[in-house]
């Protein structure tokens, strides 16, 4: 089916350059500091919170640090203890900037948009720096997904953009993050755990290919019998077996030789139920709510009015954007596994 | 491969010219084919990095690694050693930049920058030196802090700033760690001997014109801090090589015997100090004549040098004892006698035969000393820095022609008519005198100090200094080369003593140089005893240095915390509040007292009831606060300046309303 393979595509090309083993480092400290929930906001990172340890490139550093000394003991370069201890002092103060680079910022979730399966979640974060020192080279990182960087002007407020990509509709909740930094001298590594109120709506994926507006089974409200109104032109659908061959949209044919159906609303105009029940049985529950998805949009997109039947659920007929919101939230959260 | 992406060009440029000013000092002492494969190398980087090509395929690059082995092969003949060992690192650096791809390669290169500045040390140390790394550090410390700019390109200023900022909080560790790091005494494994083709100094032969020739140079050779005083600096023998045989032309101390101890008669207080001598690449120390104490790590010699274990090629501190008076050598051996004798058969003829009717006058020793001098005061000789060319028998050529000598002259015709005359003699050489630095009340002895005299025996004295140079120019001995020379002749530019402003600059430069020989150079565990102990720690061991170094650096370090922290504490008030502020002092000096828990639409409300004619400003006042105190929670945009600007503009109106009497109401 080629609905199936597009699906799969979708979802390798997001998992792959993101999707590199956590760090031994960051599994010990899962381990330790077990995640305890969301925290309450704005969480502000006061020292205690703020762990350091020296990089790769600090450890590096260290060695030709004692390599030089040595060197100085044994030529008895005076001014080679002068440079080693000089270095020396730089990287123990590195640490405290590195330390202090991450100190008493305030993190504070920011409004997060929801996203079709498979595309990128966009979460926000309102990082302020109230202090008097610009905060450089920040960095925010979900578990094995690539890092964001950002600096933080003194006493300002950046809005920190973290990609992540989604895979299955229902809530997306990152769950706990590691701010981090290495900056000045790259030696250190200060990080902190913090865990905010994020999440993220991700519909169902839409169905893509050749999809047809289920049929017009009920009519409510005036119209004539037929229940298509025809004040207003609203759009054009495949034709099906059975459609009035009034509104087949014969200058479209004569183009492109495509069989379409023409739509019209109105005030006695087309109500659709889109129904759960009516998508074919042997698709599954995720495929055939990507279906419903598809209709939702494409409905909406015709300028319908439909209302939406969930085993569980139904939403009264109605049209726009708010109305397709609610539409999709019905769908994302129908038995998903993650709300 | 492809070129590590995460690298921009400034990243890269910062990391070629951090490289380049490390490397440049080795330019002048590493074979010429280094500094083109090194030029060479950064040029293909600058070129990949410009173009975007891809960097050389490994092939290509073990083909330069084994150029560069190669050819330190070829101009060392090993691949270890000091200088070898540098070229090497010079031309693998630049390898390791041609391959640098990953982070990890980049961190690599950066480390290794810091490593090659201080490889120049091994060459100079000089207080130059010192402030050219220090620059080398500031720019390395750049590039790292540029490479750790991820959320955008790094601003230059910020990123010199940065650096600097780390640099000089550095500096208190870097105190405490240079005083309280327990200092080992090196080396902890052998030295290479190093091949330094030619230090200027003294050797242990000595013809005509050699000293002569050293009297130009004003290079320092040893500096001397006095525990007592001498009374006369001026008149200090400082001994050096002791020359026994003569060949007709050249003198040669040849074989030296040491001497396990020795008995001496001191006839005046002995003096005490510490000499630093700068290398000479040979093994003898300069002691003032005769060594009663010897320094730590040399023997004496049967003729009184002192004789130190390893040759001189760091500079070298150590303190010594002397008895300037003194008498010696009474003991002496026949052997020695007969070394003391000898002559050529073939050397000097017309001298000898002038000498040879003394013998049979029975002259004493002495007697025959005080003849020889005074044919050298008598007689038309003049005490030069420029001798005539001796191309004959030298001795004989000087006494019957020309005349015209320096101290090696007289020394030297001295030894041979006194062993003709039947008088053991010998030569020594060394420093004589010496100049103190006013500025810090060390003694300098320079190259142009060199001097040479005699020592002749006689059965109840032992062996006496004679000095032929003091019969011809008692200036030379009493107050120093420059005046005693013709004034004609050439000197260093530095001994010209008309030139006051020159020699009051030179004497605090040198004081300056010497701190910085004694104090960070010269650095070692003896002193760092000393100078703890003069805070009153004495014992101290290296256990409780490390603990005061821990504590030390701790309350340093606690410190910075503490003063960084409070930065980063936001402003209480800031630019709207203020106002704000301002503007509820303005409305009570009318009369009009905020209430702590009256809101800003609530004071507005009340003070434009109290004050209907000014209505409309008040109202705009409290609109303005309202909108830029809780309008937004964005970044301040341009909007906000204005308003700020309108707010303070209204304010001051009312404030000067307030202060204007007729329309207060």
């Amino acid at each position: 089916m080629p609905a199936d393979t597009t699906l799969k595509r979708t979802e390798s090309q997001y998992v792959g350059p993101d999707g590199q083993a956590l760090p031994l480092r960051d599994r010990i400290g899962d381990w330790i500091f077990p995640p305890k929930g969301a925290e309450r906001a704005p969480v502000d990172l006061s020292q205690r919170r703020i762990y350091i340890l020296p990089t790769a490139a600090g450890l590096l550093f260290a060695m030709t640090l004692a390599l030089m000394l040595i060197g100085s003991i044994n030529y008895n370069l005076g001014l080679g203890y002068g440079l080693t201890f000089l270095l020396t002092g730089t990287g123990v103060v590195s640490m405290l900037h590195t330390w202090r680079n991450l100190a008493h910022l305030r993190l504070r979730p920011g409004k997060t948009e929801p996203v079709f399966a498979g595309d990128q979640a966009r979460f926000t974060i309102l990082v302020e720096n109230p202090g008097r020192v610009t905060r450089h080279s920040v960095a925010i990182r979900f578990g094995e997904h690539r890092p964001t960087h950002f600096d933080v002007e003194a006493g300002s407020e950046t809005k920190a953009q973290i990609v992540i990509p989604t895979q299955r509709r229902g809530v997306l909740r990152p769950g706990r993050f590691r701010i981090f930094g290495t900056y000045p001298l790259g030696l250190f590594y200060a990080w902190a755990n913090v865990e905010l109120d994020l999440s993220c709506l991700v519909y169902p994926a839409p169905e893509t290919g050749d999809v047809a507006l289920p049929e017009v089974h009920a009519v409510f409200g005036p119209g004539d019998a037929t229940g298509i109104g025809e004040e207003d032109f609203a759009g054009l659908r495949n034709y099906r077996p059975g459609d009035s061959p009034r509104r087949i949209a014969w200058k479209t044919l004569a183009r492109s030789d495509v069989f379409a159906t023409k739509l019209f609303s109105g005030a006695t105009g087309t109500q659709l139920w889109l129904d759960y029940a009516e998508t074919p049985n042997s698709l599954g529950l995720e495929q055939r709510l990507s279906r419903m998805t598809r209709w939702v949009l494409d409905a909406t997109q015709g300028g319908l009015r439909y209302g939406l039947r969930l085993p569980d659920r139904e939403i009264e007929f109605g049209s726009g954007d708010a109305h397709q919101n609610q539409c999709l939230e019905a769908l994302a959260l129908y038995r998903a596994t993650n709300r | 491969m492809p070129q590590s992406a995460n690298l921009s060009f400034a990243n890269l440029s910062a990391i070629l010219l951090s490289i380049v000013v490390v490397m440049a000092p080795h330019a002048p002492h590493v074979p010429k084919w280094t500094v083109a494969f090194c030029l060479i190398g950064l040029l293909l980087r600058v070129h990949a990095g410009l173009e975007r090509r891809p960097l050389p395929a490994r092939p290509l690059l073990f083909s330069f690694a084994a150029v560069a082995i190669g050819g330190v092969l070829f101009s060392f003949g090993s691949l270890f050693g000091r200088d070898s060992a540098i070229t090497l690192l010079l031309a693998m650096t630049v390898l390791k930049l041609l391959e640098m791809r990953s982070q990890r390669d980049i961190n690599v290169t950066v480390v290794l920058c810091y490593f090659l500045a201080i490889t120049n040390f091994f060459y100079t140390q000089t207080i130059f030196t010192a402030l050219y790394s220090i620059g080398a550090a500031w720019l390395i410390t750049g590039t790292m802090v540029s490479l750790q700019h991820q959320a955008g390109p790094a601003r230059f200023l910020q990123v010199a700033r940065t650096s600097g900022l780390l640099l000089v909080q550095a500096v208190p560790v870097m105190l405490v760690l240079f005083v309280l790091f327990p200092r080992i005494e090196g080396p902890l494994w052998g030295l290479p001997r190093i091949q330094n083709s030619a230090r200027t100094g003294l050797s242990d032969t000595m013809s005509p014109g050699s000293l002569s020739r050293l009297s130009l140079s004003d290079e320092i050779a040893f500096r001397v801090e006095f525990e007592t005083p001498p009374e006369d600096a001026k008149q200090l023998y400082w001994r050096g090589p002791v020359l026994w045989d003569y060949d007709g032309r050249t003198w040669a101390a040849g074989q030296r015997i040491t001497l396990s101890s020795f008995r001496y008669e001191s006839l005046a207080p002995n003096l005490r100090y510490s000499v630093t001598l700068e290398p000479h690449d040979q093994r003898w120390l300069f002691v003032i004549d005769l060594p009663a104490r010897l320094p730590r790590g040399s023997v004496l010699t049967r003729d009184y040098q002192v004789i130190s274990f390893r040759p001189i090629q760091q500079r070298l501190r150590y303190s010594a004892e002397s008895s300037p008076v003194y008498r010696a050598g009474t003991e002496a051996l026949p052997a020695e006698l007969k070394r003391a004798l000898a002559l050529p058969p073939d050397a000097a003829p017309r001298t000898r035969a002038m000498v040879r009717q003394w013998r049979e006058l029975g002259l004493s020793g002495l007697e025959i000393a005080q003849r020889v001098l005074s044919i050298y005061r008598e007689q038309p000789f003049i005490y030069t820095l420029e001798p005539p060319p001796l191309r004959k028998d030298p001795v004989d050529q000087f006494l019957f022609e020309t005349r015209r000598g320096f101290c090696e002259h007289f020394a030297s015709s001295f030894a041979v008519m006194m062993r003709a005359a039947g008088v053991p003699t010998r030569v020594v050489t060394g420093y004589l005198g010496g100049e103190i630095n006013p500025v810090d009340g060390f003694l300098v002895v320079r190259q142009s100090e060199a001097h040479a005299w005699n020592e002749i025996w006689t059965r109840d004295e032992g062996w006496v200094r004679v000095d032929p140079t003091a019969a011809v120019s008692p200036l030379r001995i009493e107050r120093g080369l420059a005046t005693a020379v013709p004034d004609t002749d050439p000197q260093p530019m530095l001994r010209r003593t008309q030139l006051e402003w020159l020699i009051e600059l030179r004497h605090r430069w040198d004081a300056v140089t010497n701190a910085w020989n004694q104090y960070v150079l010269g650095y070692t565990q003896e002193r760092q005893t000393r100078f703890l102990s003069s805070f009153g720690f004495s014992n101290v061991g290296w256990q409780d240095m490390v603990i005061t170094l821990m504590i030390a650096t701790g309350v340093i370090i606690g410190a910075f915390a503490i003063g960084m922290f409070v930065r980063l504490r936001s402003k209480k008030t800031d630019a709207v509040q203020k106002l704000w502020l301002r503007y509820c002092s303005v409305m009570a000096a009318r009369g009009v007292v905020r209430n702590a828990s009256e809101g800003p639409k609530d004071f507005t409300q009340r003070v434009a009831d109290r004050f209907p004619g000014l209505r409309e400003r008040i109202t705009r006042i409290g609109d303005l606060y309202i909108d830029l105190r809780y309008g937004k929670t964005d970044t301040p945009d341009k909007q906000d300046a204005l308003n700020i600007r309108e707010l303070r503009d209204h304010i001051r109106a009312l404030y000067l309303a307030a202060s204007s009497p007729a329309k207060t109401p």
